[in-house]
C-alpha cells in the first residue's frame, strides 16, 4: 500500500509534462493582463480567486474592452462550466472524503489535473488516500501557474511570440486522451465533439465550451444506447 | 467594480468545481450514469483541442497548409505507437517549429 507522500508525487510526476503548456500559458497571461491596463495586483489576483488560466484571459480582456461586469462574469462561469462535468466524474472517488475535505481539494480541479488523477483512479479504485493523486497533480498546478503569472507580470512577455507555444496547449490534451483512440466508441464522441466545438466557436459567451461536451455527450448517450 | 466582478467570477468558478464533488449524492451512480460520465474527457478535451488546432487567433479556418494541422499529426501518431506523453506533446511542438523555421 502506498503513503500518502507516494501517491501525492505520483499526482506530480504525472502532471509534470503537461507544464510544458501551463507554464508559458501563465507567463503569457500575466504579461496580457499588464498590457491591457490592469495593475499587478489585480492580474494576480485572478490568478489566485478564479484560477482557471483562458477564463481569465476572456474576463481581462473584456472588461478592457468596455464589456459589462456581467457580460464578463457571464463568459468565465461558461468557459469554466465544464468543471461540473470534472466533478461529476470525481465525486465518484471522493464520496468518502469529509465535507471540508472536498470543500478544499475542489479548489484544485483543473483540466489537466483532473485528466491525469481520473486516469489513476480507474487504475486503483481499491487504494486508499486516492485523493492525494489530486492534491499532487492540483497543487503542482496550482503553483506553477501562480509562479509563472507573476513571471508575466513582471518580466512581461519574456516567452517569443514566434515560438507559437500556444499550440503547446492543444497538444497536451491530445497526449491526454491519446489512449482513447484506440476505441471507436470513443473515437467517434471526440470527432463530433471537436467539429461541434469549432462550428460554434464563435457563439456568445464562449458558450461552444459548453455546448459541445453537451452533444458529445448526448451522441456517447445513443451509442451505448444502440450497443445494447 | 472591478474587484466584485473578480470575486463573483471567482465564486462562480468555484462552485463549478465544488458543486458536483459536495452535491452529487452516491446513488446517483448507476451503471448507465457511470458509463455516460466515463465520456467526459472524450467530450471535453476535443472542445479545447480542434478549435486550437483548426482555427485561428480571430476564430477563422486556417488554410490545410497550417502547420498547427500537422504538429498534431504528428503528435496523434508519435502518441498512438509509444503512449508516452513527454514524447506526444515534444513530437508535436518540434514538427511544428520545423515547419514553421525550416520551411
Amino acid at each position: 500500500m502506498l503513503s500518502k507522500f507516494q501517491i501525492f508525487k505520483i499526482g506530480f510526476f504525472d502532471v509534470a509534462p503537461h507544464l510544458l503548456s501551463v507554464i508559458p500559458f501563465g507567463i503569457i497571461f500575466g504579461a496580457i493582463g499588464i498590457e491591457l491596463g490592469f495593475d499587478p495586483i489585480m492580474t494576480y489576483a485572478t490568478s489566485l480567486i478564479i484560477f482557471g488560466g483562458a477564463s481569465q484571459i476572456v474576463f481581462l480582456q473584456l472588461l478592457s474592452g468596455g464589456a459589462s461586469s456581467l457580460i464578463a462574469i457571464t463568459s468565465v462561469g461558461v468557459i469554466n462550466s465544464r468543471h461540473l462535468l470534472y466533478g461529476a466524474v470525481l465525486s465518484e472517488y471522493l464520496n468518502k472524503l469529509s465535507s471540508i475535505k472536498k470543500l478544499f481539494i475542489s479548489y484544485f480541479i483543473v483540466d489537466q489535473g483532473f485528466a491525469v488523477s481520473n486516469i489513476y483512479f480507474k487504475k486503483n479504485k481499491e487504494q486508499n488516500f486516492n485523493h492525494y493523486h489530486l492534491l499532487g497533480s492540483g497543487i503542482t498546478l496550482w503553483l506553477c501557474w501562480q509562479i509563472s503569472t507573476i513571471l508575466g507580470i513582471y518580466l512581461g512577455s519574456i516567452v517569443p511570440e514566434a515560438l507559437g507555444l500556444k499550440f503547446a496547449i492543444p497538444l497536451t490534451f491530445i497526449a491526454i486522451i491519446i489512449n482513447e483512440l484506440r476505441k471507436s466508441d470513443h473515437l467517434i464522441v471526440m470527432i463530433i465533439s471537436g467539429l461541434t466545438a469549432t462550428f460554434f466557436y464563435n457563439a456568445p459567451f464562449k458558450s461552444y465550451i459548453l455546448i459541445s461536451p453537451i452533444i458529445g455527450l448526448f451522441a456517447a448517450y445513443l451509442i451505448l444506447k444502440f450497443k445494447k | 467594480m472591478t474587484w466584485t466582478s473578480i470575486f463573483i467570477a471567482g465564486l462562480i468558478t468555484y462552485f463549478t468545481r465544488m458543486g458536483m464533488v459536495t452535491l452529487i449524492d452516491k446513488d446517483v451512480f448507476n451503471e448507465s450514469f457511470r458509463k455516460i460520465l466515463n465520456y467526459v474527457p472524450s467530450v471535453v478535451f476535443p472542445s479545447i483541442i480542434f478549435p486550437g488546432i483548426f482555427l485561428d487567433d480571430y476564430g477563422a479556418l486556417v488554410a490545410i497548409t497550417d502547420p498547427k494541422i500537422y504538429g498534431a499529426l504528428a503528435a496523434i501518431i508519435v502518441g498512438f505507437f509509444s503512449r508516452n506523453v513527454i514524447l506526444t506533446i515534444a513530437s508535436g511542438l518540434t514538427s511544428y517549429w520545423f515547419l514553421i523555421f525550416v520551411f
